[in-house]
C-alpha cells in the first residue's frame, strides 16, 4: 500500500509565537533576537513583514536594523516554543502514532493507517492546520506526499498556512523543475560541485548517472539521486521512541572574548562539568574527547583526541580539552566560542576495579561526581563550584545543562 | 478596538474524574460573578488577548463570555480601559 506521509511545519515558529502574545506586534516586522549583551546578538526568526526586507535568520542585529530600520527585536522565550512544540505534538498523535520531530517546529507524520478512517492525505492535512490555528493561535505548512523528502519539500512549497500534495503522478511536474539546493542534504559545497556539472535542479540530480554521481559524491550521491528519484523509503518513528544517543556535547559562545589561558580553562570546566554530568545521567562513558574553537574572525576549527580509557568525570575530560585546547589554539587571537562533545559512547556498566593507579584514580574522581550531582540535584547547580569559577563571574555564571534544552537532530540516524 | 488581556480570580470546581469547571469569577474591581453554566471547553487560542489554553465558554447573567484557563491563571479578554473601562 502506498505511504501517506504528511511534513508538517509551524511557519516563523519562534516570530509566530511571539506575536501571538503581543498581539501589538502583529503586522508589524518583527525578529526573535539573542542577547546583545551575552553577544548572541543574531536573528534566530523573523516573521514575513520582516522577511520582506531581505532579514534572514542568522543575520547580526546591526545588519537586520540596517535593512529594516523600523524592525522590533523580541527577547526569546524557550520556554514557550518547547510548550508550543509539545502541544502541537499532540494534535498530531491525534491522528497517528507515528510521528518524528526535527527540531521544535517541525514534525513528520505516517497517516497510512488513518487514511481510511479520517480521510486522505489532504483532508487530513487540512484538519492538522485548521486545528493548529485554532488551538495554538499560529499557522502551519503541510506537505503530503509518499515519502519524507517530498513531504518535507512540499510543506516548503506554499507558505504560509496551506497544503500541497506531490504524487507519483505530479512529482516529475512539482519536484524536478526546483534547484536541487532545496533538498535535503544538499548544502553549499555540494550544490557547487553539482552546479560545475551542470546539475541544476532536482530533475537533472534524478536523471544523471548514478555511477557519475557516486564518483563524485561517494555514497550520499547514490542517496540524494534516490532522494530525487522519490524513492527514500525511510520510516517514520514512533512518537516513543527515543534515537540513539552517539555523543553528547555542549558548546557557548561566551559574554566576552577568551584571551588568556585561565578564562579558557573556566569556560572548558564548564562545560566539561555539564557534559560529564550528562554521560553519567545516560549511564554512558566516552573514549573520545573534541572540542570546537571559534575565534574572534569566526574562524573555526575541530580537533579530537581518543582517550587511553572511558571516562565520565569531569576532570578527566577537562585535561584532554585543555591539552588540545593548548596544542592547537592560535597564539595571540581570542576565543569567542567554546565547544565540548564527548564520542565513542559505551554504557557504563560492569566496571571492573582496577590495579593501574590511573584508571582507579579516574574511578575514585567519577564516585566524587556523583556525589556532586547529588548536591547539584537537591540544592541547585550553584550551591557547589569550583575554585576557579570564583575568580570570573560573568564566565562562570552559566549552566549549560539546564539552559541549553534544545537539541540539532539530523535526518539521518 | 483595543483589547486587554486580564487576569482575574477564578473559584474552581475539580470533579472526580479530574475535569475542572469555573463556577465563578471576581473581576478586578472585586465584583464576584456566579457562572450560570459552562457551555463549551476546549483548546483554543486567544488572538486578541495573546494566549493559548483551555477556552470555557461560559454564561453570566445570562450573557456568554470566555474565559481561558493557562497555566497557573485564568484570563479574558477585555476592552481596553481608554473606550470607558
Amino acid at each position: 500500500m502506498e505511504r501517506v506521509v504528511l511534513h508538517c511545519d509551524m511557519n516563523n515558529f519562534y516570530a509566530s509565537v511571539e506575536c501571538l502574545y503581543q498581539p501589538k506586534l502583529r503586522g508589524r516586522p518583527v525578529a526573535v533576537a539573542g542577547d546583545v549583551e551575552q553577544r548572541h546578538g543574531i536573528v534566530l526568526a523573523k516573521n514575513y513583514e520582516a522577511k520582506r526586507f531581505g532579514v534572514a535568520t542568522g543575520n547580526p542585529l546591526w545588519m537586520a536594523k540596517q535593512l529594516c530600520p523600523e524592525i522590533i527585536f523580541v527577547p526569546p522565550h524557550f520556554d514557550r516554543y518547547l510548550q508550543f512544540s509539545a502541544l502541537a505534538r499532540e494534535i498530531y498523535s491525534d491522528y497517528t502514532d507515528q510521528v518524528e520531530s526535527f527540531g521544535l517546529d517541525e514534525c513528520w507524520l505516517d497517516v497510512s493507517g488513518s487514511t481510511h478512517l479520517l480521510g486522505d492525505g489532504r483532508t487530513i492535512a487540512d484538519e492538522l492546520r485548521r486545528r493548529i490555528k485554532y488551538e495554538l493561535g499560529i499557522t502551519a505548512s503541510v506537505g503530503v506526499s509518499f515519502n519524507k523528502i517530498f513531504a518535507k519539500l512540499g510543506s516548503d512549497l506554499k507558505k504560509p498556512d496551506a497544503t500541497t500534495v506531490i504524487t507519483r503522478d505530479n512529482y516529475r511536474d512539482v519536484v524536478w523543475p526546483l534547484p536541487m539546493s532545496d533538498l535535503l542534504y544538499v548544502g553549499p559545497a555540494t550544490a557547487r560541485k553539482l552546479q560545475s556539472y551542470a546539475i541544476h535542479t532536482i530533475g537533472d540530480l534524478a536523471l544523471a548517472h548514478t555511477d557519475f554521481l557516486r564518483g563524485l559524491l561517494g555514497k550520499i550521491g547514490l542517496m540524494l539521486w534516490s532522494f530525487a528519484n522519490g524513492h527514500d523509503a525511510s520510516a517514520v518513528t514512533n512518537a516513543g521512541v527515543h534515537p540513539v544517543i552517539k555523543s553528547v556535547g555542549n558548546s557557548t559562545t561566551t559574554p566576552k572574548d577568551l584571551v588568556s589561558d585561565d578564562d579558557v580553562k573556566i569556560t572548558l570546566f564548564i562545560l566539561c562539568e555539564s557534559v560529564a554530568e550528562r554521560l553519567r545521567e545516560q549511564n554512558f562513558q566516552c573514549d573520545t574527547v573534541q572540542i570546537s574553537m571559534r575565534y574572534v574572525d569566526l574562524w573555526s576549527c575541530e580537533r579530537q583526541l581518543k582517550l587511553d580509557f572511558p571516562i565520565c568525570n569531569s576532570e578527566s575530560l577537562f585535561q584532554a580539552a585543555f591539552h588540545l585546547y593548548q596544542k592547537h589554539r592560535l597564539p595571540d587571537k581570542a576565543i569567542r566560542s567554546l565547544g565540548v562533545r564527548a564520542c565513542g559512547l559505551s554504557l557504563a556498566e560492569n566496571i571492573q576495579i582496577s590495579f593501574l593507579p590511573e584508571i582507579s584514580c579516574a574511578q575514585r574522581q567519577d564516585d566524587l561526581e556523583h556525589a556532586v550531582d547529588d548536591i547539584r540535584r537537591r540544592f541547585g547547580h550553584f550551591i557547589i563550584q569550583r575554585g576557579i569559577a570564583l575568580t570570573d563571574h560573568a564566565l562562570s555564571h552559566l549552566d549549560p545543562k539546564a539552559d541549553h534544552v534544545i537539541h540539532p537532530v539530523g535526518f539521518l540516524k | 478596538m483595543e483589547t486587554r488581556k486580564v487576569y482575574v480570580e477564578v473559584d474552581a470546581h475539580f470533579g472526580s474524574d479530574g475535569r475542572l469547571f469555573p463556577t465563578a469569577i471576581t473581576w478586578e474591581d472585586g465584583r464576584h460573578f456566579e457562572i450560570d453554566r459552562v457551555l463549551d471547553a476546549r483548546r483554543a487560542a486567544s488572538l486578541k488577548a495573546g494566549g493559548v489554553g483551555t477556552r470555557y465558554r461560559i454564561r453570566i447573567l445570562g450573557k456568554e463570555r470566555y474565559l481561558w484557563y493557562e497555566g497557573p491563571g485564568w484570563f479574558v479578554e477585555a476592552p481596553a480601559l481608554s473606550a470607558g473601562g
